[in-house]
């Protein structure tokens, strides 16, 4: 069977969720070898193997952290010539559609980024895209050379395969171009402990309407009596109330959860863009001609100071 | 000596408008008003802001699309660029990303750079990949995805924000930049702009002009194929209430319901 490369996204050896992902889909073309890098690179390996990985290529190098994107692509020019694969999945970060990208172009390979599905094809792997703020579906393929894939988080589940999981390390030799671009420092975000935004189940937003940064209060208490992660609108984010990293949106984060509840938010193209692949989405709203009304399985007309406590203390009463 | 900035905007159907594929499944540029993507404008103040701290830049627009673009040329003249590139050819209907890269690089590389700065991402590709690309054919470092940006003695710093860190880069010129909607503001076009962009040089460039050969580019030179595109179906009209006190153990009840709680 042919292999499938798979990068993997790890914070010093734990393996975020969306490389899980990616081996379910992974295994639906071939077998998966991963591609590890950086500092913890071969911590990975256990979590990795757990869910279909047959092979684990690491390389701990320093450059990994030290330098922008190019390091990485290097790495992964590297893999695909020892492994020869039938296609290279990455996950669709920023960063890893730069590395995707990159990589393509030096294979003189095509590239597709952000796909929500993936399945084996007569002619190569075919992606489904959600496009024009998710009001199109498309369904491309790499026509030429190693396709190149970058998927989205929540784009399959995740699903126990043991396989071998053997480590090998990777050669690498980096480019002149590795150490154009230096990271002078790095300031890791500081965990609310609340889960991932784009790897939640449910996601709860405030926008305009929570008028304010203490309101926002009433928005992280719904989400902590559902376990959910919090998003907000431009809007809000702009106002100063949360931070940017929270946003949801064309500019902010793209989340798919099965639960998406929209709170004083109006549902602008650019905010839809980013939530409206979401299983579920309810929305709270005083206007009831507020355009995510359009999009709701279900809505409530009203003043979310009155109803978003309610809601809450009803969740917690019924959670006893 | 004088610093060359070259800005890449793309020129995009309007989002707030109905976008839809054509019969080839490319963007249909008929029916939707186009426009600057609105996050190419953020690239184009920040390079107006570097050219203003630096003694002696000139700012120049470079557009790849059809006859219509010229517009966002303008627009970017009107908001204080010196001069416009707009590279425009038949063949070039349907380039994919890869494509676009090509055609981006060898126009930058003729028209003469110390800085090229884009945007995060166009609105309608919304990939967010071209800049990468870019700095991988010209063999320029990448400093992307930047929500600061400063160019001093021949090197840019900035800040970027990743999923998990907020990292600070550094580099020297020459080098691919490209900036969020959080670098800053954009500045509005004054009337003394708008006048003045009617005069100011836009150059028309094609293939030829670049050296492209017509099977490089466009539909049948592109790495990717569209094999089918469908509208969403719209989502089935959910129950909408309206709070007259219990909208919230309503909308509790529906959520229990669907096994959330
Ligand atoms: C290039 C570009 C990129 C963009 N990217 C993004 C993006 O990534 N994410 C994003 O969100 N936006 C983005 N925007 C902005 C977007 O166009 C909207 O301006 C923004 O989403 C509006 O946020 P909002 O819905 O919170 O505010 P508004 O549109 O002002 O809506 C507020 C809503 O709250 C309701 N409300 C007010 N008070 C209450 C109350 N007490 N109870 C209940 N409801 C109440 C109102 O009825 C209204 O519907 C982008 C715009 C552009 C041009
Ligand atoms: C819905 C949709 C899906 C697509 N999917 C794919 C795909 O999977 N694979 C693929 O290879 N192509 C794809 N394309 C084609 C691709 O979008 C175009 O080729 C485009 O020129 C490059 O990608 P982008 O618009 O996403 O640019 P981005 O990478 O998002 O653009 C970033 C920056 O690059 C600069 N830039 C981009 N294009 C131009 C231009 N024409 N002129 C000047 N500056 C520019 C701007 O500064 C812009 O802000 C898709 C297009 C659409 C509309």
């Amino acid at each position: 069977m042919a292999e499938v490369l798979v990068y993997v996204d790890h914070v010093d050896g734990a393996v975020r969720k969306p490389t899980l992902e990616l081996l379910t889909l992974a295994r639906r073309i071939g077998e998966p070898v991963a591609v590890a890098l950086g500092n913890g690179a071969g911590d990975t390996a256990s979590a990795l193997a757990e869910h279909g990985a047959v092979k684990v290529l690491t390389d701990e190098a320093a450059e990994y952290a030290d330098y922008l994107v190019v390091p990485k692509v290097d790495a992964l020019q590297a893999a695909v010539a020892a492994v020869s694969p039938a296609a290279v999945l990455v996950p669709s970060s920023t960063e890893g559609k730069e590395i995707a990208a990159r990589l393509a172009l030096r294979l003189g390979s095509g590239v597709i980024t952000d796909a929500v599905d993936l399945e084996a094809g007569g002619e190569g792997p075919v992606a489904t895209q959600s496009v024009f703020a998710a009001s199109y579906t498309t369904k491309s393929r790499v026509s030429k050379g190693t396709p190149v894939i970058t998927v989205k988080p929540n784009s399959a589940a995740v699903e126990a395969a043991p396989a071998a999981g053997t480590v090998e390390a990777l050669s690498v030799t980096f480019s002149e171009q590795a150490t154009g671009t230096k990271v002078t420092s790095r300031t890791a975000r500081e965990s609310t402990g609340r889960p991932e935004l784009t790897e939640a189940a449910i996601v709860v937003s405030g926008g305009r309407g929570v008028n304010g940064a203490e309101n926002f209060s009433l928005i992280e208490g719904l989400a902590d009596s559902l376990g959910a992660a919090v998003g907000a609108s431009r809007a809000a984010v702009d106002a100063g109330w949360y931070p940017h990293s929270n946003q949801v949106g064309q500019t902010g984060k793209s989340v798919s959860p099965q639960l998406y509840i929209a709170n004083g938010i109006s549902g602008a193209i650019q905010h839809r863009a980013g939530m409206q692949t979401s299983k579920t989405i309810v929305a709270v709203n005083k206007d009831a001609e507020a355009p995510i009304f359009d999009l709701v399985d279900y809505g409530v007309v009203g003043d979310l100071f009155a109803v978003v406590p309610q809601l809450t203390e009803e969740i917690k009463a019924r959670k006893g | 000596m004088s610093l060359r900035i070259v800005v890449t905007v793309k020129y995009v159907p309007d989002a707030t408008g109905d976008r839809h594929f054509a019969d080839d499944l490319t963007v249909d540029r008929d029916d939707v008003d186009g426009l600057l993507s609105e996050l190419d404008e953020y690239a184009v103040e920040q390079a107006l802001q570097i050219a203003d701290d630096a003694d002696d830049a000139e700012v120049t627009v470079l557009t790849v699309g059809p006859e219509d673009a010229k517009d966002a040329l303008r627009k970017a003249l009107s908001m204080g660029a010196d001069k416009g590139i707009h590279v425009e050819d038949d063949d070039l209907h349907g380039t994919d990303a890869i494509g676009t890269s090509l055609v981006l690089a060898k126009a930058i590389e003729k028209a003469g750079y110390d800085l090229v700065v884009s945007g995060m991402a166009s609105t309608d590709g919304t990939m967010g990949i071209v800049p990468a690309l870019v700095a991988e054919r010209l063999g320029v470092p990448q400093v992307t995805l930047l929500s600061e940006v400063s160019v001093e003695d021949g090197v840019v710093t900035g800040r970027r924000d990743g999923d998990t860190a907020s990292e600070q880069l550094q580099a020297s010129l020459p080098a691919v930049v490209s900036v969020t909607d959080q670098s800053g503001e954009a500045r509005y076009p004054s009337f003394k702009g708008i006048m003045a962009a009617k005069k100011k040089p836009v150059e028309s460039w094609d293939l030829s002009d670049l050296g492209i050969e017509a099977e490089e580019v466009g539909l049948d030179g592109a790495y990717t194929v569209v094999e089918s595109a469908a509208e969403r179906p719209a989502r089935t009209a959910g129950k909408i209430v309206t709070d007259e006190g219990e909208g919230g153990k309503q909308l509790a009840e529906y959520l229990a319901s669907q096994k959330f709680i």
